[in-house]
């Protein structure tokens, strides 16, 4: 191993961050990880210390490198998968963030959506930026962000202060930060701020128009893999070569690189995408056309299905209720019965995403007779899971016209073995997860290697791709069929219950 | 008989003490409140905190009780916290290795499957999580009879069942079997339980070195053995390397 180069990724996640080192065969040499906090100021807030964010990957770089016994010289280049739509403003000149970032799972800017959608603008966003407007995306906060943070808006025209999505701010600080930082992002986070055009890959003066954000503010929108700039701290000399949204990270991490290949990456969320290639499929089933990555001239597009609540579920149960010790226990206490007892968990904490897209809906919980107990509970946590990923493999087939075949998993909550199986029978089709569960840093390591040349091209990395697990269908028709009836009768039941979104 | 012993009979009031309030408590505190000269409580409560059933506060150096305590009511590792702690490095060795691994806890008079990586060759297999498998015919199970002889059965109460003509069918071959396993600190299967299928199988510890599952490579035996019959010495430092790294894991999680 002596004298072998290796690309280095670091995974900007909701919960941590991780910096990964791995090898020409795609193999990860070492990993290092810092959690940081989460602050949840208020009902249907969630904030991150974008600070906090950068000192952690100063110390879990050289952690990394230390533990492969490396030195900055041995890396041929840095790539970057972040957390995405978690939205930060910042200084140019101290380098201080204005406000904490607001994460992807606030939902204070309902009202700002709300008054888009009585505005009649609805459409006309979705049509220039592929993106129906919610709470979900990055402009709205970036709105949100100028309207209330002081300073902001005039600072913003004044030129002195800057927006980013958490790569925009990693890169940004690599590469100098006050003293000349790039800042850039890329074609995959800009495309869910709702404010790029998905066509021209710019940005769009009508969106900048719709939700009054000033254009000086905004970074330069780049492709995935190219050099951006050359760190000044951390990793002295080394290129920072790639940059990827989380979900398209593992996309190409789980080397989907033709049209109609699927993966599901299932953390704190779950998203599926599609690759569609070079067509942007629009949708009428309530996914997400997007970005997919662009790595040459011509950007591969993709369908996306977001959904809110499965890990976070899993957590919530964890810790709000106490019914486990840690998350892979869940599948202990769900072995304790032999099905859900009739009970069921529509998880609609802050409303559904994809395919259903109902920001009034919220958690539910029905089906509860005396016979239900910790185990039936632990069930309908993982089931919620299942049927979610159904709905969203359902949305994709219908608007496709390709039916999906088989799913490629990842993610955190590919440790349990019941879910994945279950999922294998919900959907009828084989579920399979690669070797080395990391995909998303996997992807972001890809992306700066493909740059730097250190791989020639995609169909190289395919290779790397190997079968670690499958789970084969084995549920009877009969009773796939009656609960998903049941499933969705549950969900209607999560329909309507916030009556007014909050006006702030 | 000989009579109660006055030390521990002192310790579990000092662990008494130390439950009955959410509050650190200081050594002078403790030694007063139970009136022991305070070198002695000193001595004891030392003690418990080198074993993990007392906790010291950095800060204010008092004392409350440890998290090893709550592990001994726990039964054991839960297999699927077993399985998370492990996934990375099991996934690592099937990439260094070419070879199935699994991973297998005691289930009785069995062993369980808890994780399954397939070899990563493309070819089609079949997961094999939850499936239960003989003890004294393979690798996994012989390295459990091995070094973890209080969670399994005696192997003269075990059913010495013939599975393949190499299969250990008498005490004494067992017994000689598991005496070489803890020699050289993992455990074989030459084709004993599925002719020309083998394994290799190291243990896994948690905290205080008490085995809590097995990791194993599987493959078929020429794979896995050279001609003399003895375990590829790379395959061994690939299979003894992650178990060390997963008992590291291990034990560093209360
Ligand atoms: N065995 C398990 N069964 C069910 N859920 C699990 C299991 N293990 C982890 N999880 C859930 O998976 C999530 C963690 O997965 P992962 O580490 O991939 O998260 P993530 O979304 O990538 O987080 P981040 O964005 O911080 O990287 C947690 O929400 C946790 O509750």
């Amino acid at each position: 191993m002596v004298g072998e180069r290796v690309v280095a990724a670091i995974d900007q996640g909701t919960t941590s961050t991780r910096c990964l080192l791995f090898n020409r065969a795609g193999r990860m040499l070492a990993v290092a990880q810092r959690e940081h906090r989460q602050h949840y100021p208020a009902p249907g807030r969630a904030e991150h210390d974008a600070a906090e964010i950068w000192r952690n990957v100063t110390r879990i770089v050289p952690a990394a490198l230390r533990s492969a016994g490396l030195e900055p010289s041995s890396l041929v280049g840095l790539g970057i998968a972040n957390q995405r739509e978690t939205t930060v403003i910042w200084n140019r000149h101290t380098g201080t963030p204005l406000a904490r970032a607001i994460t992807w799972q606030d939902t204070r800017t309902d009202g700002i959506v709300a008054r888009l959608v009585d505005a009649g603008v609805a459409e006309t966003v979705t049509a220039l930026c592929g993106l129906p407007p919610a709470t979900y995306f990055a402009g709205p906060r970036l709105r949100w962000l100028l309207d209330h943070v002081p300073g902001a808006r005039a600072g913003a025209e004044a030129g002195d202060v800057l927006f980013g999505t958490m790569e925009s701010w990693l890169i940004w600080w690599l590469t100098g930060g006050p003293d000349g930082g790039r800042h850039v992002t890329d074609v995959t986070n800009a495309s869910r701020t709702m404010l790029m055009d998905i066509r021209t890959l710019e940005w769009s003066d009508v969106l900048l128009d719709v939700l009054d954000v000033p254009r000086s503010m905004l970074p330069e929108i780049r492709p995935n893999a190219e050099v951006y700039g050359t760190c000044t701290a951390v990793l002295p000399g080394v290129p920072v070569a790639g940059a990827l949204g989380d979900q398209q990270a593992a996309l190409v991490g789980q080397a989907c690189f033709a049209s109609g290949e699927v993966k599901c990456t299932y953390g704190t969320g779950a998203f599926l995408l599609m690759n569609t290639g070079h067509r942007l499929a629009e949708s009428t089933h309530g996914l997400i056309p997007t970005v997919g990555y662009l790595f040459g001239e011509k950007p591969v597009y993709a369908l996306e299905g977001a959904i809110a609540m499965t890990g976070s579920l899993v957590q919530w149960f964890r810790d709000s209720l106490g019914m486990i010790g840690t998350a892979a226990q869940i599948e202990t206490l769900a072995s304790t019965v032999p099905d859900n007892g009739g009970c069921y968990i529509v998880p609609a904490f802050s409303g559904l995403y994809s395919p259903r897209w109902h920001p009034d809906a919220r958690g539910v919980m029905v089906g509860l007779t005396s016979f239900i107990n910790r185990g039936h509970l632990a069930r309908a946590v993982l089931e919620a899971t299942g049927w979610q990923t159904r709905e969203v493999v359902d949305a994709m087939n219908a608007d496709s016209g390709v039916p999906v075949t088989r799913l490629k998993v990842d993610g955190g909550m590919t440790a349990n073995h019941l879910l994945m199986q279950f999922v294998a029978d919900v959907l009828d089709v084989p579920v399979e997860r690669p070797l080395g569960s990391e995909a998303v840093s996997l992807g972001a390591a890809y992306a700066a290697g493909l740059a730097v040349g250190y791989w020639s091209d995609v169909e190289v990395l395919r290779s790397n791709w190997h079968r670690a697990a499958a789970w084969e269908p084995a549920m009877d028709a009969a009773l796939r069929r009656r609960e998903h009836d049941n499933w969705g009768r549950a969900v209607n039941r999560s329909y309507g219950w916030v009556q007014k979104p909050d006006d702030s | 008989m000989p009579g109660p012993i006055q030390s521990i009979e002192r310790a579990a009031a000092v662990l008494r003490l130390l439950g009955s309030t959410d509050r650190p408590l200081g050594l002078n505190e403790l030694a007063a409140a139970l009136d022991l000269p305070r070198p002695t409580a000193h001595g004891i409560i030392r003690t418990l905190r080198d074993v993990g059933f007392v906790d010291q506060d950095v800060d204010s150096a008092r004392y409350l009780l440890g998290a090893g305590l709550q592990e001994l009511g726990r039964g054991g590792w839960d297999p699927h916290d077993l399985r998370a702690a492990s996934m990375n490095w099991a996934d690592s060795l099937a990439g260094s290795s070419g070879l199935a691994v699994q991973l297998g806890v005691v289930s009785f008079t069995a062993v369980r499957l808890v994780h399954h990586v397939f070899r990563p060759d493309g070819t089609p297999q079949r997961i094999r999580t939850g499936a239960e498998m003989p003890l004294h015919a393979t690798a996994l199970g012989k390295c459990l009879l091995a070094f973890a002889p209080v969670a399994t059965p005696r192997t003269r109460d075990l059913d010495l069942h013939r599975w393949t003509g190499r299969t250990c069918v008498t005490v004494a071959a067992l017994d000689a079997h598991l005496a070489t396993a803890r020699h050289r600190g993992w455990a074989s299967d030459a084709g004993e339980f599925e002719a020309g299928t083998g394994g290799a199988a190291a243990p896994l510890r948690a905290s205080g070195g008490v085995v809590v599952g097995a990791i194993g490579v599987a493959g078929p035996v020429e794979e896995l053995f050279g001609l003399g019959g003895e375990l590829r010495p790379k395959l061994a430092e690939q299979l003894l390397g992650a178990s060390r790294e997963i008992s590291a894991v291990l034990a560093s999680t209360p």
